[in-house]
């Protein structure tokens, strides 16, 4: 749209800072980048969704991510039925000698060996993958909410309200988000995967709150929302019939985003012994803390699960940043 | 404001439905001077009439809609004057009274019909939501109802678009839906925001009979946003010239095109381009461009474009020659001064 939008469209984010950007002016940048990609659309009148899927679906990047992710996703859930072995049984406890071979190698049955108690390796990882998922899944969508939530009051209230709101989150954006989540993991008196998800959602939700807000703000000074107000359509409508709907594909790419970052936070904080301590629920960032103490005698204890951690991690990075290109108009051609 | 504001004019058989007085419109920008997008304009629309408000881009032809709609950013803005509508002053409305108008007596239909409309809801929920604010319809009573709008406005098959997005409709049939919504509760007046400059030229045409057929069928006041004086010219009962946020000549229809006498509106006529000329002939658009203006203050903001310009025109304001029907803002318009 070349056709001057009568002032009314947000200024940018300026660009061009001499000094060094700080990491929360980087991460704030980014968001904004992205928040207000959703408005900047060669084809108006079609929703972000899908002028961004015909982009995509031609896109090998994209594709190898989604394989990625869906195959994960997949596992997860029909793990349970699919594991050779039960994942508390110890079919190889016999072959743990603690002094000489703590470790038991593969063996016909074993595809990877046993762990130092004598269960199935194999087994834990795919059942592990469960666990990770959940832990992803629900530390997301819980961040989604609050920053849905934050996101809307600001950008559809305004005023002092939006102002206090974006101050808070500008905090909490400008803080590390692993060593916020540490923080608020550790407060736990118990960990349990419960500790995780919490302290996980509460580093996405200034992500999500701060980018609602942008999109939101870009959608306010929309045609179709001043078409909408001009038809005297009550606010409470314009926000969630026009504005919302409107503003939330950026926050779904975001939310790709941050699957992967969830999932890596995830394992960060339970390999520091701040998730689940139950290992009838194996977990692959709980299984990394495990294999530590054999890191020389038996390096693949940790090569595997982290190796899955860095394969569904990449997943959904590249499936979330081609998402993010295709939406992104600097990016795009 | 020296317009005459007592004389009723000769054919004033019916009271205004809107009328516009001294309207301001200034916009704060940081660390700029204000900047006066409408400066003292006035103008009269009665029922059943269309007025036309016509100039180049920037002159504040927007800016008068969204002012008298009450739809410019709460910030940034100041708006003075008074818009008179059936006897209540629009400008001092409050915010929820005003919405309660909005749609209801006063629509408004946009240049961008595929922007304007939004892209995740159907048509005819488009068309429904207006019905059921205002006239307290179920969207089950308002479906029926959308259906014979949509085809009143000329959509082919309208069960069938009920159910489009935005994108499924050609630009045509997009206008047609805003068209359709805005008309959802039979408002007293339309304003047209240059509803034909993104469409094809031969659906321009289209767009501007059908406007023409509705207001003559349901007696709807229109005003005519363009900066084309053909457009004017097909339907228009009265026109309004602005330049620089001001009125510079106001006429009828056929007065102004037959004894244009500001400079400004000789520059618009001679620019529209005749089935009749010479094949190539150039046209004449008005020299220079908007960025050359003299401020209002202290001069006529069009003098270091115009081809009359005498000494007063650059030490003086020029003042309003005329009334509510007929008037021009000049000192030395076309023809000599009567
Ligand atoms: N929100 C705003 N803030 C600051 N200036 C504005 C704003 N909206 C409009 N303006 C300025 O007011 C002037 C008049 O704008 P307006 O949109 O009314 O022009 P227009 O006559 O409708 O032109 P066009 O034919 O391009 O639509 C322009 O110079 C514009 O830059
Ligand atoms: S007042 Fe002077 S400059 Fe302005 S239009 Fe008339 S002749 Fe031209
Ligand atoms: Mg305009």
């Amino acid at each position: 749209m070349s056709e001057d939008r009568d002032g009314r469209t947000p200024t940018p984010p300026d660009g061009g800072r001499a000094r060094r950007p700080s990491y929360g002016q980087v991460r704030r940048d980014r968001i904004d980048a992205l928040a207000t990609a959703g408005t900047v659309d060669d084809e108006p009148g079609v929703s972000l969704i899908r002028s961004a899927w015909k982009r995509l679906r031609r896109n090998p990047i994209f594709l190898l991510g989604a394989a990625i992710t869906l195959a994960f996703i997949v596992l997860a859930i029909i793990s349970p039925w699919i594991a050779p072995w039960d994942v508390t049984a110890r079919p190889l406890l016999d072959q743990v000698r603690p002094q000489t071979n703590p470790v038991p190698g593969p063996e016909p049955g074993h595809l990877l060996g046993g762990d130092d108690r004598g269960r199935d390796l194999f087994s834990r990882l795919l059942v592990g993958s469960r666990q990770t998922l959940i832990v992803g899944v629900f530390a997301t969508l819980f961040g989604l909410a609050g920053g849905i939530t934050l996101g809307t009051v600001a950008g559809a209230i305004g005023g002092w309200v939006d102002s206090l709101v974006m101050r808070i989150v500008d905090v909490m954006l400008s803080v590390p988000s692993l060593l916020l989540a540490f923080t608020i993991a550790s407060l736990a008196r118990s960990p349990s995967q419960w500790t995780l998800i919490v302290a996980i959602a509460v580093i996405q939700v200034p992500i999500f709150a701060r980018l609602l807000r942008g999109s939101m703000l870009a959608q306010r000074g929309s045609d179709h929302v001043l078409a909408a107000r001009s038809l005297g359509v009550r606010p409470r409508a314009i926000v969630f019939r026009h504005m919302l709907p409107n503003s939330l594909g950026p926050v779904i790419v975001q939310a790709t985003l941050s699957l992967a970052v969830a999932i890596i936070d995830a394992a960060a904080l339970s390999f520091l012994g701040l998730g689940n301590p139950d290992q009838r629920q194996p977990e692959w960032g709980q299984m990394l803390g495990l294999a530590q103490k054999y890191i020389s005698e038996a390096p693949h204890l940790a090569f595997y699960p982290a190796g899955c951690i860095i394969v569904v991690a990449l997943g959904f990075t590249l499936m979330g940043e081609s998402l993010r290109e295709a939406l992104d108009p600097k990016t795009r051609r | 404001m020296t317009q005459a504001q007592a004389t009723r004019h000769p054919r004033g058989a019916s009271e205004p439905l809107l009328s516009v007085r001294d309207l301001r419109v200034t916009f704060q920008r940081q660390g700029d001077a204000a900047f006066k997008a409408v400066d003292g304009v006035s103008f009269d629309v009665r029922p059943g009439q269309t007025v036309g408000l016509v100039g180049e881009s920037g002159c504040g032809k927007s800016v008068t809609s969204l002012a008298i709609m009450g739809l410019l950013p709460e910030r940034g803005n100041t708006v003075e004057g008074k818009a008179v509508f059936d006897g209540e002053d629009l400008l001092t409305l409050s915010p929820s009274a005003m919405r309660d108008r909005r749609g209801a007596e006063i629509a408004m239909i946009f240049q961008d019909p595929l922007s304007s409309l939004n892209p995740v809801i159907t048509i005819g929920r488009q068309v429904t939501e207006v019905m059921e604010r205002h006239q307290g319809l179920s969207r089950k009573q308002a479906t029926p109802k959308a259906r014979d709008l949509l085809e009143r406005v000329g959509i082919p098959d309208p069960k069938a678009r009920l159910v489009n997005y935005p994108h499924q409709l050609s630009g045509g049939m997009r206008q047609r839906a805003l068209i359709a919504m805005a008309l959802a509760c039979n408002p007293r007046l339309l304003i047209a925001d240059e509803p034909t400059t993104a469409l094809d030229v031969t659906i321009q045409a289209q767009i501007l009979a059908l406007l023409k057929e509705l207001v003559v069928d349901t007696g709807t006041a229109l005003v005519m946003i363009t900066h084309d004086l053909g457009v004017v010219a097909g339907l228009c009962d009265e026109v309004n010239v602005l330049y620089g946020g001001k009125v510079v000549e106001r006429g009828g229809r056929h007065g102004l095109f037959k004894r244009p006498r500001h400079p400004y509106t000789v520059g618009l006529l001679n620019s529209i381009p005749r089935l009749d000329a010479p094949l190539g002939e150039k046209l004449d658009p008005v020299p220079g461009s908007v960025a050359d203006n003299l401020p209002w203050a202290s001069a006529c903001a069009f003098a270091p474009r115009c081809s009359q310009v005498v000494d007063a025109c650059t030490s003086h304001t020029p003042e309003w020659e005329g009334d509510h029907v007929v008037g021009h803002r000049c000192f030395n318009p076309m023809g000599g001064t009567p």
